[in-house]
C-alpha cells in the first residue's frame, strides 16, 4: 500500500497558530532557581551525582541514568546546588528534584573535541545520544537511545522526522524548522548513519508550505532524504497515523514503530541528537510556545530546562486577561495545570493560557448515537460504545471491542455534540486494564 | 491567580456543535416541506402540526416531572419528533390524533425506554404505525377540499396513470409533509451541507429500491413508473429524515450501507407485494429493530488489526 499523506478520521479544530507563528524564537535566561525533576522521561528516574553546596557548570552532568531505559540530566546554568528535595511537576505530583541557584555567569564545561559523523561508529553515535540525555521531546519522553537500538537494525527502512505539529496553538517545531532547518536535517542524517537500509522522511503538515519548501531546497542533494507534505488534520502527528501517512504501513497498539521498519523522532529531538552527536552537547534547551488568548504577547522561546513557568509567562508579557485554564502542551493532548510554580522539563512543548474553558462550560447530555466519534476516530474503533462499557466497568466487552487500541488523541471528546467525556472514560478504563495486566 | 486553575483531563477544547443545534437544524430542514404542506392543504394542517408538536413537548415535560428526571425538552428532540409525526398525518385528521400520536411517540416509544438516545425505534414512525393500526380509516383518508380519491401511489398500484410532474412538485394528495419531493430534497441538501446527515443511508436505500422495482415491479425500466415510485408515498421523507435518525440507525459505516440496502428491499417488497401502496414506515421500523444486530456484525477493524482483536 502506498503512502497517502493522511489517514481516515481526524478533526479540524481552530488551530490558533497565528498567535505565535510569526514570532521568532527568543532566548530566555533564567532569573530564579532552576529545578530539575529526576523523572523527565519514561523509565527509571535519574540518580543525582551532586550534593548540596556543590558548584556546577553549564553542561555538567548532575544526575546519571538510572538504568538502560532512563536518561541523565545536565545543569543548564552555572551555580550552586541548593539541595535535592521534592518539587511539584507539571503532572501535578511532587517528585525528587535537584535545585540549582543560578550565578548568572553561564560558565560552560568543555565539551571536548568532536569527531566528524563519518568517523564515528554506530555504537559511538548511540552512546553519544544516550550520554546527552536525549528523550522524545514531542511529549512522550521516551529515551531516544532505546529507540535507536532496535533488535534488528537492518530491518529499519524509514527514519521519519515528525514535523507535523498537528496540535493546535503549537508553533515551536514550525519556528525551529524555519530558523534552523539544517540542524533538523543534520539530526536526521545522524540517525540515518545508524541504519544502512533506511530512507529519511521529513513529514510536514501542508499548513506549513514555507517549511516544506525550505526543507526540500536544503535536501535536494540528499539522495536518502525526502520531504513529504501531509494533509493538515489532527492527529496527523500521532505516531501510528504518521507512519501510515508516510509509508502506508499500519501498526497496532501491541507493536512498536520498529516492527513496521520505522523509527520516528520529533523535530526538537532531531536537533538534540544533532548537538549530541556533532557537538558533544547534552540536552539543555528546548523551544517552548507560550501562547493563548490570555497571554499579552504570545511567543516562542528557547528555554533552558529547569526554568520556572512563571518566568516564561513574564517573558511573554504576562496575562492580558485572567486565564480560565492553563495547559502544559496543546489543547488536545496537554495537561491542565493547577499550579504555575513548576519547571520546564525536556518534554514541555507549550504553555497555553486560555480565557475560556470549553470543558467546564459544556453540559453533558445523553448519547444520541450520531456516530461523529466513529467518523473521527483515527484508531477506527467505536468510542461511544467503548465509553459506555467503561462507564459500566465492563472490562471484557471493552477489550473485545478493541478499547486498548485507543491512542487517547481526544478527537471523540472534541467532536461529541452531547459533550460526553468519551476520551476520559476510555482512558481511565485503559489504565485499569493495563494495571490488571501488570498484576498477572 | 488564586482562582485560575480549572483542571480537567484532556482534550481541553470542544466543537461548537451540540445536540440542540442538530435538532434545530433538522427542524429548519423540515421547514420547506412543512410550509409547502400548509400551503397545499390549508390552515387545518398548520393547526394539526402545532397541536402535535405541543403535545410531544408537553408529554416529555410531564414525564420528566413524573419520574423526577431533569427537564429534557431543551434538547428540542421532542419538537423534531412532533414535527415529523405531524408531517406523516393526513391533512384532515382530527386534532386529537396528534395528541394520541404524540403520547405514543414520546411516552411509549421514547421515554419509558430511557429518553433520548435509548429508544429502539423512531418515535414518530412508531406512533404513525400505531395510529395506522388503531385508527385505520382516519389515517388512510387523504381526501381534502382540493383533492379527492386515492393518493397517486395508490392510483399507480391500481394501474391508473399518474401525473409525475405534480408528484415531484407536491400538488397531490397524501400526508401533510410527504407530497413535495422538491421541498424535501431541498431540506435534505441543507442537512448534508451542515454535515448532519450524509448520503450513505438515503443513497443506498433509494438505489436499492430502484433496482428492486426495476427487477420485480413488473414495469421494467419505465421512467415514469420509477419516478412516481420515488416521489410518492413518503419515500423521500423517510429516506432523508427518518432512516437517518441517529438513534435508530447503525452507528458503523458498513452497517449503514447494510441498513440502507435492507430498507430498499423491504420497501420494494411491501409496495409490490403488500396490500397497501405504502411501505416506507414499516420498512424503517423493521430496520430499526435489526439495528443492534447489524451493528454487532459490522464493527470496524481497529487501525492496524486486520480482522483480529487485540489481546
Amino acid at each position: 500500500m502506498g503512502a497517502r499523506g493522511t489517514f481516515t478520521g481526524g478533526i479540524h479544530p481552530y488551530d490558533g497558530k497565528d498567535l505565535s507563528k510569526d514570532k521568532p524564537i527568543k532566548d530566555v535566561l533564567p532569573k530564579g532557581d532552576l529545578v530539575y525533576p529526576l523523572s523527565q522521561h519514561i523509565g527509571a528516574p535519574a540518580v543525582p551525582i551532586v550534593k548540596k553546596g556543590d558548584h556546577v557548570l553549564t553542561g555538567q552532568k548532575i544526575a546519571e541514568a538510572g538504568g538502560f531505559v532512563s536518561a541523565p540530566i545536565y545543569a543548564t546554568v552555572s551555580g550552586t546546588v541548593k539541595g535535592i528535595e521534592k518539587r511539584r511537576i507539571t503532572l501535578g505530583d511532587s517528585i525528587d528534584s535537584i535545585i540549582i541557584e543560578n550565578d548568572g555567569l553561564y560558565e560552560e564545561v568543555d565539551y571536548g573535541e568532536c569527531k566528524p559523523l563519518e568517523e564515528l561508529t554506530k555504537e559511538e553515535i548511540v552512546k553519544k545520544v544516550q550520554e546527552a540525555g536525549v528523550v522524545g521531546m514531542g511529549g512522550a519522553g521516551f529515551p531516544t537511545h532505546v529507540k535507536l537500538s532496535p533488535k534488528e537494525p537492518d530491518k529499519i527502512e524509514y527514519v521519519i522526522g515528525n514535523c507535523a505539529e498537528c496540535e493546535p496553538y503549537l508553533t515551536s517545531d514550525y519556528r525551529r524548522m524555519l530558523e534552523e532547518p539544517q540542524k533538523v536535517i543534520d539530526g536526521l542524517k545522524c540517525i540515518l548513519a545508524l541504519f544502512d537500509n533506511a530512507k529519511g522522511i521529513l513529514a510536514v503538515e501542508d499548513n506549513k508550505p514555507d517549511c516544506i519548501k525550505l526543507l526540500k531546497d536544503l535536501t535536494k542533494d540528499e539522495p536518502r532524504i525526502t520531504v513529504k507534505g501531509l494533509k493538515t488534520k489532527y492527529p496527523q502527528g500521532a505516531e501510528r497515523q504518521l507512519i501510515y501517512a508516510t509509508t502506508g504501513r499500519m501498526i497496532n497498539s501491541d507493536m512498536l514503530p520498529a516492527d513496521a521498519g520505522c523509527i520516528v523522532d520529533n523535530v526538537d529531538t532531531l536537533v538534540a541528537i544533532n548537538s549530541a552527536v556533532r557537538e558533544n552537547k547534552p540536552l539543555m534547551q528546548r523551544i517552548v510556545t507560550v501562547t493563548g488568548d490570555a497571554i499579552a504577547d504570545p511567543r516562542n522561546f528557547r528555554v533552558r530546562i529547569g526554568t520556572n513557568y512563571h518566568e516564561l509567562i513574564d517573558e511573554a508579557g504576562g496575562f492580558k486577561e485572567e486565564p480560565a485554564k492553563i495547559i502544559n502542551g496543546g489543547p488536545m493532548m496537554g495537561f491542565a495545570l493547577f499550579h504555575l510554580d513548576v519547571p520546564t522539563t525536556k518534554t514541555a512543548s507549550a504553555l497555553l493560557c486560555l480565557t475560556r474553558d470549553d470543558v467546564s462550560e459544556a453540559e453533558e447530555g445523553p448519547c444520541i448515537n450520531c456516530g461523529r466519534c466513529v467518523e473521527v476516530c483515527p484508531g477506527r474503533i467505536v468510542p461511544s460504545k467503548l465509553a459506555s462499557y467503561a462507564a459500566r466497568g465492563d472490562k471484557e466487552a471493552f477489550q473485545k471491542c478493541n478499547g486498548m487500541e485507543c491512542c487517547e488523541c481526544g478527537c471523540c471528546s472534541f467532536i461529541c455534540p452531547a459533550k460526553r467525556p468519551l476520551t476520559q472514560q476510555i482512558k481511565s478504563m485503559r489504565k485499569m486494564v493495563l494495571a490488571d495486566r501488570r498484576k498477572k | 491567580m488564586s482562582n485560575l486553575m480549572k483542571v480537567s483531563s484532556n482534550p481541553h477544547i470542544r466543537s461548537r456543535m451540540s445536540t440542540s443545534i442538530i435538532m434545530l437544524c433538522v427542524v429548519a430542514a423540515l421547514m420547506p416541506t412543512t410550509i409547502f404542506g400548509i400551503y397545499n392543504f390549508g390552515l387545518h394542517a398548520l393547526v394539526l402540526i402545532l397541536v402535535t408538536i405541543a403535545s410531544c413537548v408537553l408529554f416529555e415535560y410531564l414525564f420528566d416531572l413524573l419520574v423526577h428526571k431533569k427537564n429534557t425538552i431543551t434538547d428540542f428532540s421532542a419538537v423534531v419528533t412532533g414535527l415529523l409525526l405531524a408531517l406523516n398525518l393526513p391533512p384532515k385528521a382530527p386534532w386529537w390524533i396528534g395528541v394520541v400520536g404524540g403520547f405514543f411517540a414520546i411516552v411509549v416509544v421514547k421515554m419509558v425506554f430511557g429518553g433520548l438516545g435509548q429508544n429502539f425505534m423512531n418515535p414518530a414512525l412508531g406512533a404513525r404505525c400505531f395510529l395506522l393500526l388503531a385508527f385505520t380509516s382516519i389515517m388512510t383518508d387523504f381526501a381534502t377540499d382540493t383533492y379527492t380519491g386515492a393518493t397517486p401511489l395508490a392510483a399507480l398500484k391500481a394501474g391508473e396513470s399518474v401525473n409525475v410532474f405534480k408528484m415531484v412538485t407536491g400538488f397531490t394528495s397524501g400526508t401533510i409533509g410527504e407530497t413535495s419531493m422538491i421541498a424535501i430534497v431541498a431540506g435534505a441538501i441543507f442537512l448534508i451541507m451542515m454535515g448532519i446527515i450524509d448520503l450513505r443511508i438515503p443513497g443506498t436505500y433509494i438505489l436499492t429500491f430502484v433496482v428492486f422495482i426495476v427487477l420485480f415491479g413488473g414495469h421494467g425500466f419505465d421512467f415514469n413508473y420509477i419516478a412516481a415510485q420515488l416521489a410518492g408515498g413518503g419515500l423521500m421523507l423517510g429516506a432523508f429524515f427518518m432512516a437517518t435518525d441517529y438513534v435508530t440507525r447503525p452507528i458503523t459505516v458498513k452497517g449503514q450501507y447494510v441498513f440502507g440496502i435492507l430498507l430498499g428491499i423491504l420497501t420494494g417488497i411491501f409496495r409490490i407485494y403488500g396490500a397497501s401502496a405504502e411501505g416506507v414506515s414499516y420498512a424503517i421500523i423493521i430496520g430499526n429493530l435489526l439495528t443492534p444486530l447489524i451493528e454487532k456484525y459490522t464493527m470496524p477493524h481497529a487501525f492496524g488489526r486486520k480482522g483480529g482483536l487485540s489481546r
